[in-house]
């Protein structure tokens, strides 16, 4: 890949000087993609024709003097939005084949400012993992170390940026699912607040945590990224209408002065050493850098899991609902409609999903709701609390990602209330609707595999400037995202 | 704490409409149980007085004029459909044919 700009912001520079044209560029990725996907899979469905119009299409807007950052770069999607003409399955076989008749908000907005998109990116089934594993269509593997998985559920545009098969992609956060594979994949990964990026034509979830989140190379291709998608969508009624700041342009700060908040209930008894000892490490190097970090507390941390499940399996419940065999995707063709009802969700569901949308339908059942989902939602109350007392003393909050580096493939946890913990340090952020970036920290041995390491930036909502400041101070101060897999390990 | 039974999870299953395979009812009483039996910590948590959170936006109603604007048409919103019929979806019968 040393022949290809490394970061949208390098390759704005090689378009622009006429070294390289974006349809050179696309058939440079489609074959780096032919290359690398047999190993990594990152990809669901790969866009060679539509891709390559676009790139000839972004060269004649070149020719003709446009010159924006995005014009002529490819990206890659996860499957879970929605973009014309590609399929999207949110790697489910109850979606197999289903073309959207519209396109996602931040599809268009990317089209319109000249992005080509090179495919639709792997995700576990509905965004509802922490690996990929629960794709319909196979796990998408780690390009740090092949055996191990690259997180999830945005594993497939992690996995993409950070084998080098697209330079930046779009994935989805609704607790964790852009920022513990970013972690894991030695990328960058901001969860925006929610309300900051439309979900308009974006598969729901759950709905009042769902967001769209850029994973990158650095810091500042994915401010360039937000900046292109973020802002007021009249096709989504849950769209902040204030403007979007030029976050792009408001990386040099530096975080001299600034207080960050390291919270002592996010360095767990039972966290791997190595996460420990790199979030220990990424405090030395903030303090260096003029930053003061002092111990903050969230006390309400530990109730963070069981209040996103409950809460987001419950709106998952509500919004798979309409997957019927009706109006579109798999039917199991049953004759009796309230079988076909239920064949069709029975066999075009995974397990995964399954388990929550029955998690979900009992946290919402008569006799349940006060006790379950009710309680849910005032615990919610008090989680944004902690966050709110905690940004009235700190301008950010520092903490580690995920509690541990990337497993094996096939040996996540079986225990289900173990597997839902591995989400503990990215749900109460996301119930709060604060925004959070992971940055590469470093990376952990493990059985002669270097496995990377994140540390994630906390904000006041509407406040990604701030990240990117200490994301963007802490990245030149490091230089750990520099560093790629080598092929090979592919 | 009382764990799930299996006639619970179908009761469940039935209302989420999902054919389930006497093996997944088995295993997703345990999961739930399980699961639930860890969410009963929430019950600890004092939250009288305490406003449940439905959406974390301060935003409140957003308004728009009551305007026709143009919508998907009908062949997009059709091309889907697993079964279509004159420009609809097709569903089986629910009710029976009375003459």
């Amino acid at each position: 890949m040393s022949d290809l700009p490394r970061t949208i912001h390098e390759t704005r520079q090689w378009l622009r000087s006429g070294q390289i044209t974006s349809v050179e560029l696309t058939e440079a990725y489609l074959e780096r993609i032919q290359q690398v996907e047999p190993q990594v899979h990152a990809y669901l469905h790969v866009a060679a024709d539509a891709a390559l119009a676009q790139a000839r299409l972004a060269d004649e807007r070149r020719a003709a003097g446009e010159d924006t950052p995005l014009l002529g770069v490819p990206l890659a999607i996860k499957d879970v939005i929605n973009v014309l003409g590609m399929p999207a399955t949110a790697a489910s076989r109850i979606l197999e084949g289903f073309m959207p008749p519209y396109e996602a908000t931040v599809a268009h907005k990317l089209r319109e400012q000249g992005a080509v998109f090179l495919g639709k990116a792997n995700t576990d089934e509905f965004a509802m993992g922490w690996s990929t594993e629960n794709s319909a269509y196979g796990a998408t593997h780690n390009p740090w170390a092949l055996d191990r998985t690259p997180g999830g559920s945005s594993g497939g545009p992690a996995a993409a940026v950070a084998a080098g098969e697209a330079p930046a992609a779009l994935g989805t956060d609704t607790g964790g699912s852009v920022r513990q594979p970013a972690s894991w994949t030695n990328t960058v990964g901001m969860r925006p607040t929610y309300g900051r990026v439309s979900r308009y034509g974006v598969i729901a979830f759950a709905s009042s945590l769902d967001q769209v989140g850029p994973i990158t190379r650095d810091v500042r291709d994915n401010a360039i990224l937000l900046e292109a998608i973020a802002g007021h969508d009249p096709h989504d009624s849950t769209t902040f209408p204030d403007p979007v700041p030029p976050y792009s342009q408001m990386l040099e700060g530096g975080v001299k002065g600034l207080r960050l908040g390291l919270p002592r209930e996010y360095l767990t008894e039972d966290m791997h050493p190595g996460v420990r000892e790199a979030t220990q490490e990424a405090v030395r190097v903030l303090r260096d850098l003029g930053a003061v970090v002092e111990e903050a507390s969230l006390p309400y941390t530990d109730y963070g899991m069981p209040v996103y499940y409950l809460i987001a399996t419950a709106e998952a419940s509500a919004n798979l609902a309409r997957y019927d065999g009706v109006r579109y995707g798999y039917s199991a063709g049953a004759a009796d409609l309230q079988e076909n009802y239920k064949l069709t969700r029975g066999r075009g569901f995974g397990p995964e999903v399954k388990r929550r949308i029955l998690l979900g339908a009992y946290a919402l059942s008569a006799g349940y709701y006060d006790a379950y989902y009710l309680k849910a939602q005032k615990v919610r109350t008090l989680i944004r609390a902690d966050f709110d007392a905690a940004f009235q003393r700190f301008d950010a909050l520092v903490a580690p990602v995920a509690p541990i580096p990337p497993f094996r493939i096939g040996e996540a946890p079986t225990d289900p209330v173990a597997l839902y913990l591995l989400d503990v340090l990215t749900l109460p952020s996301a119930l709060a609707g604060a925004p959070g970036i992971s940055v590469p920290a470093g990376f952990v041995e493990e059985d002669g595999e270097q496995l990377p390491v994140g540390i994630q930036f906390i904000g006041r909502p509407l406040d990604e400037a701030t990240l990117y400041r200490i994301a963007s101070a802490f990245e030149r101060a490091t230089g750990y995202g520099e560093r790629a897999p080598t092929d090979a390990a592919m | 704490m009382p764990k799930l039974t299996p006639d619970e999870v179908r009761h469940i299953a039935e209302l989420a409409k999902l054919a389930l395979t006497d093996e997944e009812i088995e295993q997703y009483a345990s999961d739930l149980s399980a699961i639930l039996d860890y969410a009963r910590q929430l019950q600890q948590v004092n939250t009288e007085h305490i406003h449940p959170t439905a959406s974390v936006l301060p935003l409140r109603n957003v308004m728009r004029p009551d305007e026709p604007r143009p919508g998907l048409a009908p062949e997009d919103a059709l091309a889907n459909a697993p079964e279509r019929q004159d420009g609809y979806f097709k569903v089986h019968a629910v009710l029976e044919c009375s003459q």
